[in-house]
């Protein structure tokens, strides 16, 4: 069994700009920051939508489903005492050219498939709610 | 979009006149500045030039950057070791990777800015780990716990233990065996290669010969990759002279001619956003690079493309057209093609896997020993007895990369 992630989570600072994202999964919801303009979900988040430079942006919430791009299963001991786990990169069912780099929990790497649906699942560590990601499925 | 096309790209008015190296090991115990002197008036003297003859100075990345051992000196520090007196100086970590202190030069020189550009990069990483491994990670900022938190961009990595480049590159490597049927096996040429070519430099970390048993059985950083994949932290300066063109007519060896420098990155700066996850900003740079040059692929005799990880230099393969996106993998499998006497000598030092870190310089320093050669049992000789004419040399990996095509002049 892999872990869910580092033995050590190492947080985010909430700055202003960040904060939304990063206490999203308080409510179980994970919202990216939208473009009122044209629509364009901008991430990471940005003074200004980069499609068409409007600054009408706010966050939105999206269904929180996604696909496996890539993957690897850590196995270094950049931060000591982890258990393998395995990172990814996801993209986001939206707009598919959002990408978060995030953890697949609740499988085995040997069951992970690059394309594979998946959905989010927050872990909350202190005041922030980490985006992990579990199989379309999964219970 | 491509700028402007100039008549003759102005990079062409330089060359590189001389070229230096330090003791290169894995811990030297030597300070940066002391290892960075030593390559600098090598290679001033290797250019037949005195001290007083320099008149520019860069670096790459410059003062304070990076974790400890990563930086070398600054451009100030090693301005005044030397007793320098400048035209024009430059240091940064930002721009067409490590080699930007080179392009940096080369502008500064065709602009007339500075007439022999003096550009080295140092690293003492395998000193300032000593033997307790890699160093921590800093942030700032406690949370409610206390520990340090993190912004800016590594703060959408950091929280998933995606804590290092071979973290990112990895799931580069993952992406390609998706898409393209990238193998281990396969991506173990580039290790064997370097090895193989490593035992050949008398300044290589690692030349004890590896098989291709060896390489599958080593142990996992992070799949795909095994230790073998990853490159060698060391202690060692490279130096470079920049210099006009007009002054090549001076040298008792031949001039390295810049012929044209790739720089862009069209796409979005960032790991895990950057569109094509198989290529990312290597892409860009071969292009750019190949639209400022009447020269092709098959003109090049010698590449010495980036191994910080294995899984870059097989996207620069592709990237740089030697063969077509996605085919690395068969064009490199069992080592044929890659090796000295193959359609194109990769990583003749043995690259940074096997050569050790020198951070793209040694790679840059390479191409110019095989262009002058002068690289002794290593000297790759093509067809016919004739020497290299033509260097592609490539720095950088996912959303940083930069890449010169470099040529032999007259001498």
């Amino acid at each position: 069994m892999v872990a869910n992630g580092p033995k050590l989570r190492l947080l985010p600072r909430l700055d202003d700009n960040v904060a939304f994202y990063w206490t999203s999964g308080e409510d179980g919801v994970l919202r990216l920051l939208h473009c009122n303009a044209c629509g364009f979900f901008i991430h990471p988040p940005g003074p200004v939508c980069p499609r068409c430079l409007s600054r009408d942006l706010a966050p939105e919430a999206v269904s929180g489903r996604g696909h496996v791009e890539t993957f690897t299963v850590n196995h270094q001991q950049w931060i000591p005492g982890s258990d393998p786990y395995i990172i990814a990169w996801v993209s986001i069912d939206e707009q598919p050219d959002v990408r978060l780099t995030t953890n697949l929990v609740d499988i085995e790497p040997d069951d992970v498939r690059i394309g594979m649906p998946v959905r989010v699942v927050f872990e909350q560590a202190e005041d922030v709610w980490l985006p992990l990601f579990t199989p379309e499925g999964a219970s | 979009m491509s700028p402007t096309p100039v008549e003759e790209p102005l990079e062409r008015r330089a060359v590189i006149s001389g070229i230096g190296q330090s003791a290169v090991g894995r811990r030297l115990g030597r300070s940066d500045l002391d290892l960075t002197v030593e390559a600098a008036l090598a290679a001033i003297a290797d250019a037949g030039l005195s001290r007083d003859d320099i008149d520019g100075l860069s670096t790459y990345p410059g003062m304070g950057a990076g974790t400890p051992g990563f930086g070398g000196p600054s451009s100030p520090e090693v301005q005044d070791a030397l007793g320098l007196s400048l035209n024009w100086h430059d240091g940064g970590g930002e721009g067409p990777a490590q080699m930007r202190a080179v392009m940096a030069a080369a502008l500064a020189v065709a602009a007339g800015l500075a007439r022999h550009v003096l550009v080295y990069r140092t690293v003492t990483e395998g000193t300032a780990q000593g033997t307790g491994g890699r160093p921590g990670i800093g942030g700032s900022g406690g949370g409610r716990g206390g520990a340090p938190r993190f912004g800016s961009f590594m703060q959408w990595s950091l929280p998933f233990g995606a804590v290092s480049a071979a973290n990112w590159i990895a799931m580069v490597g993952q992406r390609r065996m998706h898409e393209f049927g990238l193998t281990r096996e396969q991506l173990g040429q580039i290790a064997l290669n370097g090895r193989r070519n490593a035992a050949l430099n008398p300044k290589a970390i690692y030349t004890d010969p590896l098989s291709l048993d060896d390489y599958l059985a080593a142990r996992i950083i992070t799949t795909p990759l095994c230790l073998f994949d990853c490159d060698a932290p060391c202690d060692g300066s490279t130096a470079v002279v920049v210099s006009h063109r007009d002054t090549a007519g001076d040298l008792d060896h031949p001039a390295v001619h810049i012929n044209a420098l790739g720089t862009a990155l069209r796409g979005r700066p960032s790991w895990d956003q950057f569109d094509d996850m198989t290529s990312m900003a290597a892409r860009d740079a071969a292009a750019s690079m190949w639209e400022r040059t009447e020269l092709t692929p098959a003109d090049v005799d010698t590449a010495q493309l980036y191994d910080g990880f294995s899984v870059l230099a097989i996207v620069w393969l592709e990237a740089l057209g030697f063969c077509a996106r996605g085919e690395s993998g068969p064009f490199i499998e069992g080592g044929g093609a890659i090796a000295r006497d193959g359609v194109l000598p990769l990583n003749t030092a043995g690259g940074q896997l096997s050569g050790g870190r020198l951070h793209g310089f040694g790679l840059i320093h390479e191409a110019c020993v095989q262009l002058r050669g002068e690289g002794g049992e290593r000297q790759v000789v093509r067809p016919a007895g004739r020497l290299p004419e033509v260097a592609a040399v490539a720095n950088g990996g996912g959303p940083i990369a930069g890449t010169m095509l470099l040529t032999r002049g007259v001498g």
